[in-house]
């Protein structure tokens, strides 16, 4: 199926709806008084992007908008995670006091575009396409992290985060252009076939593939493309903070996964991948990978402020993602997708948790997590615990089964350097999760501390989020499968 | 009863959620509920000690389903001669402790909750018989063991919560590791450890050499062999009684005992290469230096707590001599250790609670202060110096036996301990119940019935055990005999098929 603009239409339900909703929305805030009703739109309209992308698992396959976008079940694995990584902004929006005397009407336009941006990051086949919808949701994220106003943190994160990525998305677009020389094209499927048969040209290809890697790799917060993330992550809006860690991250790998695997690599057999002859990104890669996670994992140790320490641990856990993205089989890349799912649920509760304590205490540093078990309701700490154990690794919570699928790539490719390395880096992780584990339970909270009251808006989606947690940390073959279904790429 | 494992393991999980339903200030009830769900656990233990075969080698009530077909994961539990003894221990100790912790007063709840949590998880691990479910219990078993240390726990609780914490996740990511290894190196990949143990004759001598190590590493941990003892005394100094009764009783063997369910059958050759230094030398260095380490303490627990790290000495140099009446003897110890262990910590606990310290030089003549504690705690004290008649001293005899066989140095090494051994403890005898009455101390009320009740039953088995010690050893010498023939013959198989 290779579709023309219009007829492309009727397979962009997820997107259409997404684009109306932000005309819709922006309207509404002109034209309605009450402003409080905003947000339940955008939540049903991202809600129903996730279904319309969900709905179309097992429909037809193939490129839309003349070769532009892919529509295949890697893109719409990535539109079911990322319309559900919008679906937990925008409720942990709505019931942040942080946003609350922000203008509502604008921040959700913003969201939900920022939203169509990564669905359209996760699905792009051609390299235009792909440096626009980057571009997008950089810009987005740019204004959603500034959003607080009277913040000077936040202002702060705005600018650091388009300084950085100004300087990552040009790197990038001077990389596309050697491609774009080399081939003559920005097609994935061409740009691979013609890469294939020019021969000498390894070291050229290899530094166009780094110069591309600098773009996306600022979208995943690898290393040493990371430094933005800790004062973003800190100074942005906390809905905000967890949307950009988990949806600019999972967008950010697709987009590398589809570029790197179907774009450059070709299959081999047996569910393998090889990459071109006489260009080594995958020893790059490995390297890369180790580096993040380790750097990431000891920057997190001596953190204070509970987003900061969360930021340098999704360095880390950008880390981890890449062990899948480094093996080159198909048994990595389902490692990688079940990783990113286990890693969008414990993440998003960890922020929501945080956003709890945030509205009740005013604070987010370790300190306002002192005594928490002990200060009236306990399903914040316990979530809370639940969630750091998940990221730490431990079983049975889907962040174990998550590694664990990834160490069994690793190993199976019989890289074991790089399996010891994470080994270790689990051991970093759980000490620093492990201390704030420490100051909720092992502390007795003192005088001042405010107890903890439960407000129904946000204990939903920690439950919830907590049940999600611990069922697919026993009982995972649905998202196993899942993953496993959704590595078919069109045009690989 | 086929699944009488599954429930064995299962009813503690149960009585978690039962607790869970339960109002946080209806103290009693939960404790009540909570001991109530340990003792099927043990009613099923004494029906598995009567019923169990005694003839054969092969994995007993099996139950086996699929679990995650796509990667080959299953749920098979299973006990043979080696996981029954710990079985049982684990099922006697676990109501001792609930019992023993009835006067716990802070976060009641929480505090029932996680030892039901514990429970399961040590259960699961002597029962799994699948690698990756076996993982799953062992690292189920820290996060309760990390809160109940560090919320219940003495002064410097949160250090030693967290030492032991990430020492016994460096070992899980170990063995982690060397779990996929094995698992792709079967084909069709498996992680079920009968099969795994079944091929052990294929895996290469450099394979087995290496994946014996990092598992070693998980395991020595646990023991905890020298140099990875250091958490052991903080974590039991820390640890409120009844957690310490568990960490010495249970938690120590998980080490031993992983190493002789995987690294004995499934990696002969490399157990034939590494036993001598990795377990011999390491074994006879920690029986030498628990005793000595001591001999210098000036707190109860923490010297009870390093005699726990000479006597597991006495495990590893056993079943590193792989004679049977070395490994016999090890495993006999392991049991005993277990139960003598857990009454000294009692012991300690009960002291504890009344002067709130336990340093040794408080005290002095409590013998005429608590003449029942005295008599009760004079059985356990002559049986950790292994005084024959009572069971230590079968166990170490054994391994003093194996270990003549192998190498005559390190036997007599090792038997220096046995001095050492009453040194220290008739020492702290002299010091604490005998001499003049310390008079803060003169009206210490006697041990109270409960406190009896918990101590009683591991007197029993103490004393049964010094003068019937076939009661146990019946019960393990088939499966050890099978284990260390593996072991012994693993040079002869491979020469026979040619490995590299």
């Amino acid at each position: 199926m290779d579709l023309g603009n219009v007829e492309s239409l009727a397979y962009s339900l997820p997107e259409g709806i997404l684009a109306v909703a932000v005309l819709v929305v922006l309207m509404l805030e002109v034209l309605v008084r009450r402003k409080d009703m905003h947000g339940y739109w955008a939540l049903l309209a991202v809600a129903g992007a996730c279904a319309a992308g969900a709905m179309q698992a097992g429909g037809p396959q193939g490129w839309l908008f003349n070769r532009m976008v892919a529509l295949d079940s890697f893109a719409i694995f990535f539109k079911i995670v990322l319309g559900l990584a919008g679906v937990g902004a925008v409720w942990m929006s709505l019931g942040s006091k942080e946003l609350e005397d922000q203008n509502p009407g604008e921040y959700y336009v913003i969201l939900l575009a920022c939203t169509l941006g990564m669905f359209y990051m996760a699905s792009a086949s051609n390299l235009l396409m792909a440096y626009l919808a980057l571009e997008f949701v950089s810009q987005t994220s740019y204004i959603l992290s500034g959003f607080l106003k009277q913040s000077r943190r936040s202002s702060e994160a705005a600018l650091k985060y388009l300084i950085y990525g100004g300087v990552a998305s040009g790197a990038m677009v001077y990389g596309m252009s050697l491609i774009f020389g080399l081939t003559g094209s920005l097609d994935y499927a061409v740009i691979g076939e013609r890469l294939a048969a020019a021969e000498g040209n390894a070291p050229v290809i290899f530094v166009a593939l780094v110069l591309i890697l600098a773009g996306f790799g600022y979208k995943i917060s690898m290393v040493p493309f990371h430094m933005w993330a800790p004062d973003v992550y800190e100074g942005a809006p906390l809905p905000v903070t967890a949307f950009l860690a988990v949806g600019s991250k999972a967008a950010g790998i697709a987009m590398l996964v589809r570029f790197f695997y179907p774009g450059v690599s070709t299959m081999g057999g047996d569910g393998t991948w090889v990459p071109l002859e006489n260009v080594d990104w995958q020893g790059l890669m490995v390297i890369v990978a180790g580096v993040t996670m380790t750097l990431g994992n000891l920057a997190a140790i001596r953190q204070d402020n509970v987003k900061r320490l969360l930021a340098y641990s999704s360095v880390a856990h950008a880390g981890y993602m890449l062990m899948g993205f480094v093996v080159l089989s198909n048994q990595g890349l389902q490692a990688m997708l079940f990783y990113i799912l286990a890693y969008y649920i414990m993440n998003l509760g960890a922020f929501a948790v945080v956003l709890m304590v945030l509205n009740r205490t005013g604070r987010e540093d370790i300190q306002a997590f002192r005594g928490l078990a002990w200060r009236g309701g306990a399903l914040p700490a316990c979530a809370m615990a639940i969630f750091l154990f998940s990221l730490a690794g431990l079983p049975p919570t889907a962040g174990f089964v998550g590694k664990f699928y990834l160490f069994a790539a690793v190993i199976h490719e019989h890289m074991y350097a790089l399996a010891a390395v994470a080994g270790v880096n689990t051991a970093i992780g759980l000490y620093y999760y492990a201390r704030i584990i420490r100051e909720m339970f092992l502390e007795d909270p003192q005088e001042g501390d405010p107890v903890m009251v439960l407000d129904m808006h946000n204990s939903v989606l920690v439950g919830a989020l907590v049940i999600f947690t611990v069922v697919f940390g026993v009982y995972w073959a649905p998202v196993s499968s899942m993953a496993a279904r959704s590595l078919l790429f069109i045009g690989g | 009863m086929e699944n009488i494992l599954t429930y064995m393991t299962f009813i503690p999980v149960a009585g978690m959620f039962v607790v869970m339903a339960i109002p946080r200030d209806r103290h009693n009830l939960i404790r009540q509920v909570s001991l109530a769900a340990t003792i099927p656990p043990l009613l099923m233990a004494i029906w598995l000690y009567s019923n169990f075969d005694r003839t054969t080698t092969e994995f007993q009530y099996v139950v086996e389903s699929a679990w995650m077909p796509a990667f080959n994961i299953q749920y098979i539990l299973g006990i043979d001669g080696l996981s029954v003894t710990m079985v049982l221990l684990t099922a006697l100790l676990c109501p001792i402790c609930l019992l023993s912790s009835w006067n716990i007063e802070k976060g009641v709840k929480g505090y029932h909750m996680l030892f039901l949590l514990l429970d399961a998880a040590m259960m699961g691990v002597f029962c799994a018989l699948d690698f990756f479910l076996f993982f799953i219990f062992w690292e189920v078993m820290l996060l309760p063991m990390y809160f109940l240390i560090g919320i219940w726990g003495g002064p410097r609780r949160e250090y030693a919560a967290i030492k032991f914490f990430l020492y016994t996740q460096l070992g899980g990511v170990l063995m982690l590791i060397s779990m996929l290894a094995l698992y792709f190196y079967n084909d069709p990949h498996t992680f079920d450890m009968r099969v795994l143990m079944a091929n052990a004759g294929t895996y290469t001598r450099g394979f087995q050499f290496i994946v014996w190590i990092a598992l070693f590493i998980g395991f020595a941990i646990k023991i905890p062999a020298f140099p990875f003892h250091t958490w052991l005394p903080d974590a039991h100094v820390e640890a409120p009684t009844a957690i310490s009764v568990i960490l010495a009783g249970v938690l120590l063997k998980m080490g031993t005992y992983g190493i002789l369910r995987i690294n004995y059958p499934m990696l002969p050759i490399g157990t034939q290469e590494c036993a001598f230094w990795a377990l011999a030398v390491l074994g006879t260095w920690n029986i030498v230096y628990g005793a000595l380490c001591a001999m210098a303490q000036e707190d109860m627990k923490k010297l009870v707590a390093y005699s726990s790290i000479s006597h597991m000495g006495y495990v590893m140099l056993g079943m590193a001599t792989l004679t049977p009446q070395g490994i016999n003897g090890a495993v006999l110890q392991m049991f005993n250790h277990g139960t003598i262990t857990a009454m000294l910590f009692l012991l300690v606990g009960v002291v504890y609670d009344r002067a709130h310290h336990r340093r040794i030089d408080g005290f002095g003549g409590l013998a005429s202060v608590m003449p029942t504690y005295t008599g009760i705690m004079s059985i356990a004290f002559f049986a950790a110096l292994g005084l024959p008649g009572l069971s230590a001293f079968i166990s170490e005899a054994l391994v003093f036996l194996g270990a003549w066989q192998y190498d005559h140095v390190l036997t007599i090494i090792a038997a220096t301990s046995v001095v050492l051994t009453a040194g220290y403890m008739l020492w702290l005898l002299q010091r604490v119940w005998l001499g003049p009455v310390n008079e803060k101390y003169a009206d210490m009320p006697d041990v109270t019935t409960r406190e009896v009740v918990t101590l009683i039953p591991l007197a029993i088995i103490v004393l049964i055990l010094g003068v019937q010690p076939h009661y146990v050893l019946d019960l393990i010498n088939p499966t050890l005999l099978a284990i260390n023939d593996t072991v012994a013959t693993a040079n002869a198989v491979a020469q026979a098929t040619v490995l590299p």
